[in-house]
């Protein structure tokens, strides 16, 4: 006969009231905290409508700013701008990180993959004026003036390092198994990273590509000296283009209350733009998962 | 138990292969591997002593042994996908059909797309649909003939004896088909673009006893025009199923004979201790 484990204690009823009053307890101090958390984003939200909603209107998305001193107008330019701003960058920032990040995960070595990582990371912590500044001095002194394509590259290089971890992430997420069935059928190595690995991955490839877009989207401290901003239609790349952050910028510290309300319009928009795209990447990603 | 499930699949259900049964090879048939004083190092570690085995084309040849004793690292080294890991080195010689498969200027990719292999675990690519999975190997080797592609695809499905249960849903997912039709979808990708050998790796290791009856029976219909070399842990699967049999031990080749022999009259007595089931 084995002894018998003994039985568990039963609770007394005042015991298992203060257990339950401490459960209680740290349900709710938990539930505050969740709510501290996600309060600021509701104020942004709740302040950008109440200040912004109201100057939000079609001449907003179609009209150039007016001169000082007039009344109306609108962030056409801007929004534009802003476009044409983040196409420049995903053509250097797009193949330029995911070229890099299918080095690290399918070719490199290992101890030139880790220096690699450890500068990536290091680049993503870099303050993003210091991208603008490098541009400049890059770009902008050379050829002795601001322009959309200085813009385009300061905010593409930002998106290297994000793009190229993101994608390293996802392709080391591909299972050996799918390289070596492709390797054991006679198919050459960069035709299985291609066809095969990218393909299976490319869902997480583009919500990476697409997460470095909205953070790059909102940037301005790379824009103040390379794409610099501009009241009219750019009609040169190699000219200052205007911006969505820069405007907002340039209106927010201005002392007029008509450019003020077109500023909070501006974030509005902007801000509504980078949800989108968020939102967007949870729906993409929401599909991986299920498949 | 297994054995009676794969008498009950009668093979009078399947299809003959296409292009009519061939009959198995003749004594005087050349060796499809011949390797001699084959060594291989992961780093410093030894993983292969020594080895000389002469595969015979046209035949089953089973690798046994215990966890570690080196017989994955040797079915791997016999398409060179050991070269995955970095810092394998290899001494010796191993010949496929009489070439040197190691010789300089070899390039893995074509000494894979003749000696094809299916692993452990059934891998269809995700992304593709049966037909897809199928034919891959020669698409992307560049074959671009449609009615040849049809012809590969039904003469490998059925050779893998699936294609009466997908051929109404070739555009499927791979992925969708169950364990044991994975495996064989598998098969029918390795057999698609025509190599010369089939490795497998404990191809029935995740199967239910009836997947691995299918699988079993299938690889005495593929005898016939391929050279198998399989990688169990299943000694009766061993028996059932290989006309050779090599037993590997702490990364030495032990004993390799005629399957019954190892089974019934083995020579030396660390294979006895193992196919008798006293360690491994």
């Amino acid at each position: 006969m084995e002894p018998r484990p003994p039985p568990s204690p039963q609770p007394t009823a005042a015991v298992a009231a203060w257990r339950r009053w401490k459960s209680r307890a740290m349900s709710l101090t938990m539930g505050l905290c969740t709510l501290a958390v996600m309060a600021p984003l509701f104020f942004v939200l709740y302040f950008l409508l109440r200040e912004g909603a109201s100057a939000l209107d079609w001449n907003f998305f179609t009209q150039l700013p007016k001169p000082t001193g007039e009344t109306g107008g609108g962030m056409a330019n801007a929004l534009v701008g802003t476009m044409v701003l983040l196409t420049m960058a995903g053509l250097i920032g797009v193949p330029v990180g995911v070229l890099g990040g299918i080095y690290l995960a399918e070719y490199g070595s290992d101890r030139v993959n880790r220096l690699i990582r450890f500068w990536a990371d290091v680049l993503n912590g870099v303050p993003s004026i210091v991208w603008g500044m490098v541009v400049y001095a890059l770009l902008v002194v050379p050829f002795k003036t601001f322009s959309a394509y200085a813009g385009g590259a300061a905010l593409g290089l930002m998106m290297i390092p994000l793009v190229m971890r993101t994608t390293e992430e996802v392709l080391i997420l591909v299972p050996q198994s799918y390289r070596e069935a492709g390797l054991a059928l006679g198919i050459a190595r960069w035709k299985i990273v291609t066809v095969i690995v990218m393909k299976t991955a490319l869902k997480g490839i583009v919500t990476g590509v697409l997460v470095a877009f909205a953070r790059v989207a909102g940037e301005t401290a790379p824009l103040l000296f390379t794409a610099l901003g501009n009241n009219f239609w750019n009609r040169n790349l190699a000219e200052p283009i205007a911006a969505m952050p820069l405007q907002i910028f340039a209106y927010a510290i201005s002392p007029y209350d008509d450019w003020h309300r077109q500023a909070w319009a501006g974030a509005l928009a902007l801000m509504v733009l980078i949800l989108g795209l968020n939102l967007f990447v949870r729906l993409v990603s929401r599909d991986r998962a299920k498949s | 138990m297994t054995v009676t499930l794969a008498t009950s699949f009668s093979t009078a259900a399947q299809p003959a292969p296409p292009g009519g049964p061939i009959p198995p090879a003749a004594p005087g048939e050349p060796a499809a591997f011949d390797i001699r004083g084959f060594s291989l190092w992961y780093g410093t570690r030894q993983a292969l002593h020594d080895v000389n085995i002469t595969v015979p084309a046209r035949r089953v040849t089973a690798i046994i042994g215990p966890s570690g004793c080196g017989k994955s690292t040797f079915l791997r080294a016999l398409n060179r996908l050991h070269e995955l890991t970095p810092g394998t080195r290899i001494t010796g010689s191993l010949h496929l059909f009489g070439e040197d498969l190691y010789g300089p200027g070899v390039d893995p990719v074509v000494v894979r797309r003749r000696v094809g292999m299916v692993f452990q675990k059934s891998n269809p690519f995700p992304t593709m649909s049966i037909g897809e999975n199928v034919l891959v190997g020669l698409r992307l080797n560049g074959v671009r003939d449609r009615n040849f592609l049809q012809e590969r695809l039904e003469e490998s499905l059925r050779l893998a004896a699936l294609w009466d249960e997908v051929k109404d849903v070739l555009h499927r997912p791979g992925t969708s088909l169950s364990g044991g039709q994975q495996q064989r979808l598998c098969i029918a990708r390795a057999l698609a673009v025509q190599p010369e050998v089939l490795l497998m790796d404990e191809p029935c290791s995740a199967l239910d006893p009836l997947a691995t009856a299918k699988i079993e029976e299938l690889i005495q219909i593929l005898r016939e025009r391929y050279t198998v070399v399989i990688v169990t842990h299943n000694m009766q699967q061993a028996a059932r199923c290989s006309d050779r049999t090599a037993f590997f031990y702490m990364g030495k080749l032990i004993e390799y004979a005629d399957t019954r022999d190892i089974f019934t009259k083995p020579a030396n007595p660390q294979t006895e201790a193992y196919v008798s089931g006293r360690f491994g």
